[in-house]
């Protein structure tokens, strides 16, 4: 393994700012890996660094296949995550709102451009992500519908479903996006979590990670085959939104399965304690995505739920 | 008459609330929309508003139509000194038309496009941001400019800034709008988080003389309108710190320099060292600049428009 600093710049007062990158092997670059790109990112964080630890540990046992590079970026902003801020400590600027990035541009403008060089050249890029909405998540992979996502391949990572989406105009200067307009086959995880340590899920990701460089022949090392990924897209999932706002009583989670009428959750008035909303299910099947605050607003997405 | 266009609970005894106030005179169906505050922290569009409705309010006899003024779409962002709305990852500005089935914020969005929608005119007011000092100036999106330019030529602005059709662009409000059917000019202005009244009765001047083009205003108005200039007829250039640090300016705001002007040092206050002499590539105006002093390398620090440039080269 190699150890660079792929991006380095001098702040006014602070220590100074450096990405890191993690390249193992050596020959084709076949797999970029990004982390965290916002402060809150914590989970991905994590994840990251159990991928950059296990490749060591394939590393020393000789299982890296030949002829394969593999680069790792587990942080792409600590400067904001030393501070406990989500975006780019200065201006409040989304770096993964930046790509591809422009080299003489804002800062972080050329802090994606310096991540882009880097990583657009691989043959596969995943992105340990997070969503804009707090909640939690079954584990999956999700691609954008740009015409050049493989859902095939996206299967290979063995976790229980494939989120296809269209892309909406913000997206469009997004690593995952760019990475597919420039011809990387992108992919990214949500492990479910963001800005606290779930073992458990981080560890489904970063399994998820190997399996998909197994499959993909990057590495010698045997393991689970995972489960045969459903393939969704957004219009597949059932949304329920809050009728109310209030204090959030949730009493399923995501991965829970349901039947039509099950009790989702309630909405509490916040000073009496009385139930303002029973929210039942409309349909049977998985929770795929749900809310996690304890104070929900009206009109907010609650649930998504797969159907049977 | 002040009407509620969107009223969302929050969770503990408050309405998420999106007001509008209309002024109605005379028996036109026209309608001009003024629209501000989508993000918290740009404030000058606060002036407008007030100056606009006070006004109006004086000289109501004049106005034939309807004068809607939305002074804060982002009311939580505006309340509590946030330039992106309180709970919410995305720019307010980069979720239009919104979604009526998306999360509150989305479906926000969307009964504020649905409102807008049909108007004559909407004029988006913003002020930069707690960085950078902006001239009176209206952007306009290439695909558009054909047909805003003449408008925003009657708003008393200095400038008006032809930019590109970036996609993510398509996300803002005057985009959709305009995709809509619906003519929207964005006007930049001043600084977040203060008021020049300056720029304020300008712009509320330049509305007056736009609704005396929209024959929707009989009433007098300001004798002087600028003639701004055009982003087309030159060239805009970017300057952005090459190292981190503290800005020292050397020129004020919306002023013409030569090439080779010093436009600020940047330095070093540990060590008394000046890390950069920034200075103009070109002759031109100065219509952004960089007022908030901690630098990083790559932040932005002025942009110049130079008429000079294409001038050369066409020679």
């Amino acid at each position: 393994m190699k150890q660079e600093i792929i991006f380095r710049m001098k702040s006014p007062y602070r220590d100074d700012f450096k990405v890191w990158g993690f390249r193992f092997g050596e020959g084709k670059k076949t797999l970029a890996i990004v982390g965290a790109m916002r402060g809150d990112e914590v989970q991905q964080q994590f994840t990251c660094s159990q991928v950059v630890k296990n490749l060591m540990e394939l590393e020393d046992a000789g299982k890296l296949m030949p002829g394969h590079e593999i680069l790792v970026i587990p942080s792409a902003n600590h400067f904001s995550m030393n501070i406990n801020k989500r975006f780019w400590a200065m201006d409040n600027t989304d770096i993964n709102r930046m790509f591809p990035g422009y080299e003489k541009g804002e800062t972080t403008q050329r802090i994606a451009a310096a991540i882009f060089e880097q990583v657009r050249d691989y043959k596969y890029g995943i992105q340990l992500a997070s969503f804009y909405m707090p909640g939690e998540f079954i584990p999956h992979v999700r691609m954008m519908d740009t015409g050049y996502q493989n859902l095939k391949l996206a299967k290979n990572f063995g976790l229980p479903y494939v989120l296809v989406r269209k892309p909406r105009p913000y997206d469009t200067t997004v690593l995952n996006y760019n990475w597919q307009v420039f011809g990387t086959q992108a992919f990214s995880i949500y492990s479910g979590d963001t800005d606290i340590i779930n073992k458990d899920s981080a560890k489904i990701a970063w399994l998820s990670i190997f399996r998909f460089m197994h499959n993909m022949k990057i590495i010698d090392h045997n393991m689970h085959p995972g489960t045969c990924s459903y393939v969704l897209k957004d219009d597949d999932l059932e949304t329920i939104l809050s009728n109310q706002s209030g204090i959030l009583y949730s009493l399923r989670g995501a991965g829970d399965e349901i039947k039509t009428g099950d009790l989702l959750a309630k909405i509490l008035d916040p000073f009496t304690g009385e139930t303002r909303s029973s929210i039942l299910s409309p349909v049977d099947g998985t929770i795929f995505f749900a809310h996690h605050q304890p104070l929900i607003h009206q009109n907010t997405v609650m649930f998504r739920i797969v159907r049977f | 008459m002040i009407k509620t266009i969107v009223s969302e609970g929050l969770p503990v005894d408050e309405q998420l609330l999106i007001r509008k106030k209309i002024i109605k005179n005379g028996d036109s169906d026209k309608r001009i929309c003024i629209v501000t505050g989508t993000h918290g922290d740009e404030l000058e569009g606060q002036y407008v508003c007030f100056e606009l409705i006070r006004r109006l309010n004086e000289n109501l006899d004049f106005l034939d139509g309807t004068v809607e003024v939305y002074p804060a779409l982002n009311p939580l962002g505006v309340d509590s000194v946030t330039r992106g709305i309180p709970t919410f990852d995305l720019d307010m500005n980069r979720i239009f038309p919104g979604d009526p089935n998306g999360h509150l914020i989305e479906h926000t969005a969307y009964e504020i496009i649905q409102d807008l929608k049909g108007a004559d005119m909407v004029i988006d007011i913003h002020a930069s941001n707690i960085f950078l000092r902006e001239m009176p100036q209206a952007r306009v999106n290439v695909k558009m400019s054909r047909k805003l330019i003449p408008y925003a030529r009657m708003l008393n602005l200095d400038f008006i800034w032809i930019h590109d059709a970036a996609t993510v662009l398509e996300a803002t409000l005057a985009h959709t709008l305009n995709v809509l059917k619906t003519p929207t000019i964005v006007v930049e202005m001043g600084i977040g988080m203060r008021l020049t009244l300056e720029y304020g009765n300008r712009l509320v001047d330049g509305i007056f003389n736009l609704m005396k083009k929209m024959k929707m205003w009989s009433g007098p108005v300001a004798n002087k309108i600028s003639k701004p200039k055009l982003s087309a007829t030159g060239e805009v250039f970017f300057m952005n710190a090459e190292v981190s640090g503290i800005i020292i300016p050397s020129v004020t705001h919306s002023v013409d320099v030569k090439k080779g002007d010093l436009l600020c040092q940047i330095v070093d206050p540990f060590e008394g060292k000046v890390l950069q002499n920034v200075l103009s590539p070109v002759d031109g105006l100065v219509f952004t600049m960089r007022t908030y002093p901690v630098v990083y390398e790559g932040s932005l620090i002025a942009r110049i428009f130079s008429e000079k440039t294409i001038n050369e080269e066409t020679a």
